[in-house]
């Protein structure tokens, strides 16, 4: 197969992805990078993202409180090391997007916005109105048109990535437009794909977010890493699974049960006030919010609606006017989506699959184990996040460490060659595999059903690795993922169109989703504690003599991820409780 | 509630076009994306469109319903009067299958007025200073989410394909008019021309069209003004 080359390659075009091509280019305009994404760049997720971007702004601030918070927010499962670089190098990549000409929000003096979020005890979060990720990725999808040595395949599908004596050397890629299959050839490949929301049936992630990084690299014999801990976000509408920014909350938003009670207060959360008060109450970490709505709804105090269980956000005593000037989009999205106005109507919410704080495994730098992969963003898992992510640390993190691997990358791209005749041979191979298994079986009679699949996925995830999981819910998942496996290779499909072919997109999807669903529900069986997210209803406490430690799923042929671990880096923060409101 | 969906097909390889109909059982609050991709899952999954977010912030999924140019995933069907629906690719736009059109020559377009940001100044070494009124006034345009709405409703784009259209001059205001921004001169340069911002004549389509209710004619006026008033 002819091939398509580069220096260095970067599988999806979000802001990690942007940030790191930039990063490429500065660092080595010699260098020639290409960013090869499903779709065009400001359709990616990071396009979703409201509240903001953390980053030490305010004088009385200072990098030991950020980086405290973001540990005891993730129940100290982060790595000290990463999260001390994240929090030095946030500021400066923050100001950078200015320089860009990100359009923050600005205070009166002219200088930057501010706000507080929630888990972080001081104000800051930096915010462009209640679309911070859509200023921020359009911001960095404009200024990566400055440089010449960038380019694009935009709506391109990888399929795999090339390995060869050990060493990733590119990557097989659907053209959609003319379904024309490419190898492309680099002497190094970053992965920027985001998460894989979509692995559960009610998520604020995006069609696109189906973990297609993740299973690249997990296929490719890279360990996945922490994936047992799944963010759900407290306020999502109900029927579609809508964010309703965490700002809203940071304005000042209450939690209210059925009977208008500011029910956190019963979860050792704090005592109510009128104000918002930092690290408290509705200002809280996610994890315990989103834990602390399923006790209410055990004891039969949240509301009961057409879709589903829900309690109220209040945000009326902001007034129209605060509404409008820094939530304009919470207002928009009720109107718009459920109908109401929250000037005067309460706002029904409840908790919604939102973040993964696992991905592929990297160092500090965004290298993985294997040589020549990177990875970045919410693919990967550094970690600073561990068992929790702070709202308003993704968006900063796309920007420190898509700078970090850019720079990574093309340190070790320069002066290195690039692949060689064995990619090609594999890239033919893949691309034999591609047309047999889903181009010329066409409507086959008989076969499984993709829209099936997808929801006994979707059910077996719900029910079996939800907000609380046990052996029992978490071993049913994993017989029943493990059937779809065997299902998903009988696919009965419509379409045997090369152009835009879609449902071809979808299926291969789908046999990622599958495999970051089998290591989700594998690492969750072996962590046997309570930690942040992963709630264990059979071992509820955290064990930090057993499990202080990261897991890593590694791919064995034809079934179940083997489950590995490495000890978390501490560097100045032992172990604690986790103290909110109090 | 039951509606009937009429979807726009053209076969790549042929360019035969047909509707096909379905008929199906929905739920008022459902986006019009929602059945769109009920009807891919258990009717016809060889039915080609676009979508991403979901919620009308990424632009992926404009396309005509009931002839008016929206989103998909924006649009609910108790928005629409009555049980039928109608779905059509943008218009001026080349049709490449079913609902997807060619975007390149829209985002082409763009290049042509420097759609990045450039600094006026030597960046200080913390953030630029900004008013809050400052940055207000180019707030409305960059709400753009390039979805591309605004430029397949317009009358002068479907007669000159060249005409930089209303999607192009949303992305110039949004840096003639920041405070920071110091490259007017190159933008300019291509707005005052034969197919810039005089091909405008304010028939409103576009404003009518963005699912992001930015006021793209006024937009236009005020770089219109601008302009004059610099020569």
């Amino acid at each position: 197969m002819e091939m398509l080359s580069h220096d260095i390659l970067i599988v999806g075009g979000g802001g990690a992805g942007l940030r790191a091509a930039i990063a490429v280019a500065e660092t080595d305009p010699a260098l020639n990078v290409a960013v090869v994404s499903k779709v065009y760049p400001m359709r990616s997720h990071t396009v979703s993202a409201e509240g903001g971007a953390a980053a030490v702004v305010r004088p009385d601030d200072s990098f030991e409180d950020h980086a405290y918070d973001t540990i005891s927010g993730g129940d100290w499962l982060p790595d000290q090391d990463a999260v001390e670089a994240f929090v030095n190098e946030a500021p400066r990549e923050l100001v950078q997007m200015e320089h860009w000409g990100c359009p923050w929000s600005r205070e009166p003096d002219g200088s930057v916005a501010v706000r507080p979020f929630g888990g972080m005890k001081i104000e800051r979060t930096w915010y462009a109105s209640d679309k911070t990720g859509f200023h921020m990725l359009h911001t960095l999808f404009q200024t990566s048109l400055k440089y010449d040595p960038i380019q694009r395949y935009d709506e391109w599908f990888v399929t795999k990535l090339l390995v060869d004596d050990g060493r990733c050397q590119g990557v097989v890629a659907i053209e959609l437009a003319t379904g024309r299959i490419r190898g492309i050839s680099a002497k190094a490949v970053i992965i920027c794909t985001g998460g894989c929301g979509k692995v559960f049936p009610f998520t604020t992630n995006a069609n696109i977010k189906n973990g297609d990084g993740m299973s690249l690299a997990y296929r490719a014999g890279v360990p996945l890493k922490d994936m047992e801990f799944i963010q759900y976000h407290p306020t999502g509408l109900p029927f579609t699974g809508i964010l309703i920014t965490e700002a809203t909350r940071s304005e000042g938003g209450y939690l209210l049960n059925k009977d208008g009670y500011r029910y956190l207060q019963d979860y050792d959360l704090g005592t109510p006030q009128p104000q918002p008060v930092l690290r408290s109450m509705e200002l809280g970490p996610r994890d315990r919010l989103s834990q602390a709505f399923v006790k209410e709804q055990e004891k039969g105090r949240t509301l009961k609606g057409p879709y589903g269980d829900y309690v109220n956000l209040d945000i009326r005593h902001l007034g129209e006017k605060v509404i409008n000037s820094k939530i304009p989009f919470v207002r928009e999205l009720c109107l718009k989506y459920e109908n109401i106005d929250p000037v005067t109507d309460l706002i029904p919410v409840r908790p919604v699959v939102h973040y993964m704080m696992g991905g592929i495994h990297t160092d500090i730098h965004g290298a993985t184990p294997m040589e020549g992969l990177f990875a970045a963003g919410e693919a990967a898992c550094v970690s600073i996040n561990g068992a929790n992510r702070l709202g308003s640390n993704s968006l900063t993190e796309l920007l420190v460490f898509g700078a970090r691997v850019g720079r990574a990358a093309a340190e070790y791209a320069s002066g290195r060659n690039g692949g060689g005749r064995a990619v090609a041979a594999q890239a033919a191979d893949e691309e034999e595999r591609i047309e047999r298994q889903y181009r010329r079986g066409g409507s086959r009679s008989g076969g499984e059903k993709m829209a099936d699949i997808r929801q006994r996925m979707h059910d077996a995830m719900e029910s079996g690795a939800g907000i609380y999981r046990s052996a029992e819910s978490l071993a049913q998942a994993a017989q029943e993922i493990s059937t779809l496996q065997d299902r998903i290779q009988r696919l009965a499909l419509d379409d045997s169109s090369q152009t835009f072919n879609t449902e071809l997109v979808a299926a291969v999807e789908l046999t990622y989703m599958l495999d970051v669903a089998e290591t989700i529900i594998h690492s969750a069986i072996q962590r046997t504690e309570s930690r942040g997210s992963h709630q264990r209803t059979d071992y509820p406490e955290r064990d930090d003599d057993a499990y202080l430690t990261h897991s890593l799923a590694l791919r064995q042929p034809g079934g179940a991820p083997a489950i590995e671990y490495q000890p978390v880096t501490i560097t100045k923060w032992p172990p604690g409780e986790r103290i909110y409101g109090r | 509630m039951q509606v009937t969906v009429e979807i726009y097909r053209q076969d790549a390889e042929t360019g035969a076009s047909r509707f096909d109909t379905f008929i199906r059982e929905v739920d008022p609050k459902d986006r019009v994306l929602d059945v769109m991709m009920e009807i891919k899952d258990q009717d016809d999954g060889s039915i080609a469109f676009r979508k991403s977010c979901g919620h009308g912030v990424c632009g992926s999924d404009a396309m005509m319903i009931n002839g008016i140019n929206r989103l998909a995933c924006q649009t609910l069907i108790q928005d629409l009067k009555g049980s039928l629906i109608r779905i059509e690719p943008l218009k001026g736009l080349k049709v490449l299958r079913d609902l997807i059109v060619d975007m390149d020559p829209f985002l082409a377009s763009l290049q042509k007025v420097t759609p990045y940001f450039i600094p006026k100044t030597t960046a200080p070494v913390r953030e630029q200073k900004q008013s809050i009124a400052e940055r207000q006034i180019f707030d409305d345009t960059t709400k753009c989410i390039m979805c591309g709405a605004c430029t397949s409703s317009c009358p002068s784009y479907w007669s000159n394909g060249e005409y930089l259209g209303p999607a192009t001059f949303v992305k110039a205001h949004r840096f003639i008019f920041d405070s920071r921004d110091g490259g007017d001169a190159e933008r300019i340069e291509a707005l005052d021309d034969r197919d810039g911002l005089w091909r405008c004549h304010s028939i409103f389509n576009c404003t009518d069209a963005c699912p992001r209710d930015i006021k793209i004619t006024q937009a236009i006026s005020e770089l219109k003004r601008y302009i004059v008033a610099r020569r």
